[in-house]
């Protein structure tokens, strides 16, 4: 499902499935993207970021056009205790495993994966990107 | 054949692209079919020129005729200059009819009572326009035919298209001759300026697609789903919201293609407002400030905003009005009463 922001139009509420996963988008070009982004962690239910929410950074490829300051993105990452990933969508090599990890990453918040819950993984992201 | 008017030629032949020389040559029509088949348009440019010259003098060309050739350059190529737009204005008469012959007549009259020096040189297209070739010299100097001004009229319309290019200080004087030719009463210039000559006439003669006020019935929303969302498993939760921003869009630029302009620019004259505890400004007195958006294409730029999530729509109505008001000079001034008072002023 994708939405431009939250929360989520209610007209279809009864039409949604259950979320296992919310990828947070930020084009690093556009400080509207990061201010968007903001404004809608602000309606997420905090059960969620038991390791069910995840932050994509878009558009790393072109350095010149990087309006976000990269330290709010890592506060950001921080104060959610959410990993945050990074891609520049217009490379399909990039593209495709930046889709595939995040699928990985579904499987896993969607308890398809024995012995892997998606708290556990989580942290395991966060103790990786510390390093 | 002069020297000056050989090495004008030959610059002008350089300017154009390889391609094109025997095309614009043939327009020209100074040099005869023969004659150009003894070209070779595969050589390089420079060795192109010297031979075309080489023809020229054979045909004792002068300035009238390397004047001609520089029109149709410039006619072909009118982006690489910019064109600002001016209008005439009648004192309430009717519409007399057009005397191409004493419009021409009172022109150089005109420009020529005032400064001697000048070469000035007319070609007529289709629909009714007339381009104006000056070349501008002093009192003392013999006219330097690479500072040249373009004008465009097009008769049945008040409106000229004017490239001034260097020398700003005969404009007043150009002015002048084109209104005492063309029977006007006076004469002002737009806020209005671009590279591209036909977008300006497109806006002036509002031949772009202009937004109507027509109410979409529901069923149309059917058009934005089909080719995009082909894959059913993804979902688009603000699918109205993106329909709405399309039909808003719509509603304010219309359908077709926008015109092209390079800038806008808003000059503001307006008092800074912010929180009385940051204490910016202690007196009252217009905080001024220019904005400018540039862009190759700046309208078709602003409407692709809103679509691609940069930003709110409908957008600001001083961006939106740019070719409804034909202009994308603007001094805004403080809000006086209803908003609509609150921008342009000449």
């Amino acid at each position: 499902h994708l939405a431009t922001s939250l929360p989520l139009p209610s007209e279809r509420d009864h039409l949604r499935p259950r979320i296992d996963l919310i990828v947070f988008m930020i084009d690093i070009k556009s400080k509207y993207s990061l201010k968007n982004i903001e404004a809608s962690l602000a309606h997420v239910d905090a059960s969620f970021f038991l390791g069910k929410v995840c932050f994509l950074v878009t558009g790393v490829g072109r350095v010149n056009y990087c309006s976000v300051d990269m330290n709010a993105i890592w506060k950001l990452g921080e104060v959610y205790c959410s990993p945050v990933l990074f891609c520049e969508l217009e490379l399909e090599g990039i593209r495709v495993a930046t889709a595939q990890r995040l699928l990985r990453m579904l499987q896993i918040c969607a308890g398809h994966i024995p012995g892997v819950s998606a708290l556990s993984f989580g942290s395991l992201m966060r103790g990786s990107a510390d390093d | 054949m002069d020297e000056t008017v050989a090495e004008y030629i030959r610059r002008t032949v350089l300017k154009i692209p390889r391609d094109e020389i025997k095309t614009i040559l043939q327009k020209w029509g100074f040099l005869s079919e023969t004659q150009l088949q003894t070209v070779n348009f595969h050589q390089i440019k420079e060795n192109i020129s010297q031979d075309v010259v080489q023809l020229c003098e054979e045909n004792a060309a002068d300035i009238k005729q390397a004047a001609v050739l520089d029109i149709i350059y410039n006619h072909i190529y009118p982006n690489k200059r910019v064109w600002s737009v001016y209008q005439m204005n009648k004192t309430g008469e009717e519409m007399e009819f057009f005397d191409l012959t004493d419009f021409k007549k009172k022109f150089k009259r005109r420009l020529r009572s005032a400064l001697k020096n000048v070469t000035i040189n007319f070609r007529e297209y289709e629909d009714n326009a007339v381009w104006i070739r000056i070349a501008w010299g002093t009192p003392y100097t013999k006219p330097n035919q690479y500072k040249t001004s373009y004008v465009v009229y097009h008769s049945q319309t008040p409106y000229v298209f004017i490239s001034a290019s260097v020398l700003k200080s005969n404009l007043p004087l150009l002015c002048q001759a084109l209104v005492v030719a063309s029977s006007y009463h006076d004469i002002h210039e737009m806020e209005l300026r671009s590279h591209s000559l036909n977008s300006l006439k497109d806006i002036v003669f509002k031949r772009y697609s202009q937004n109507f006020q027509t109410y979409y019935p529901r069923p149309l929303q059917e058009r934005n789903v089909a080719p995009e969302n082909a894959d059913l498993r993804i979902i688009q939760e603000n699918r109205s919201e993106k329909e709405r921003i399309q039909r808003v869009n719509r509603e304010v630029f219309g359908d077709g293609p926008q015109p092209k302009l390079e800038f806008a620019q808003y000059k503001l004259e307006t008092m800074f407002k912010s929180d009385p505890k940051m204490d910016v400004l202690d007196k009252r007195e217009p905080f001024r400030c220019l904005v400018k958006f540039s862009s190759p294409h700046l309208l078709e730029a602003l409407k692709s905003l809103a679509p691609a999530g940069m930003a709110d729509a409908p957008l600001s109505p001083l961006l939106t009005c740019i070719p409804q008001k034909a202009r994308n000079y603007f001094k805004i001034r403080e809000k006086k009463g209803l908003f609509p008072g609150s921008f342009v002023s000449p």
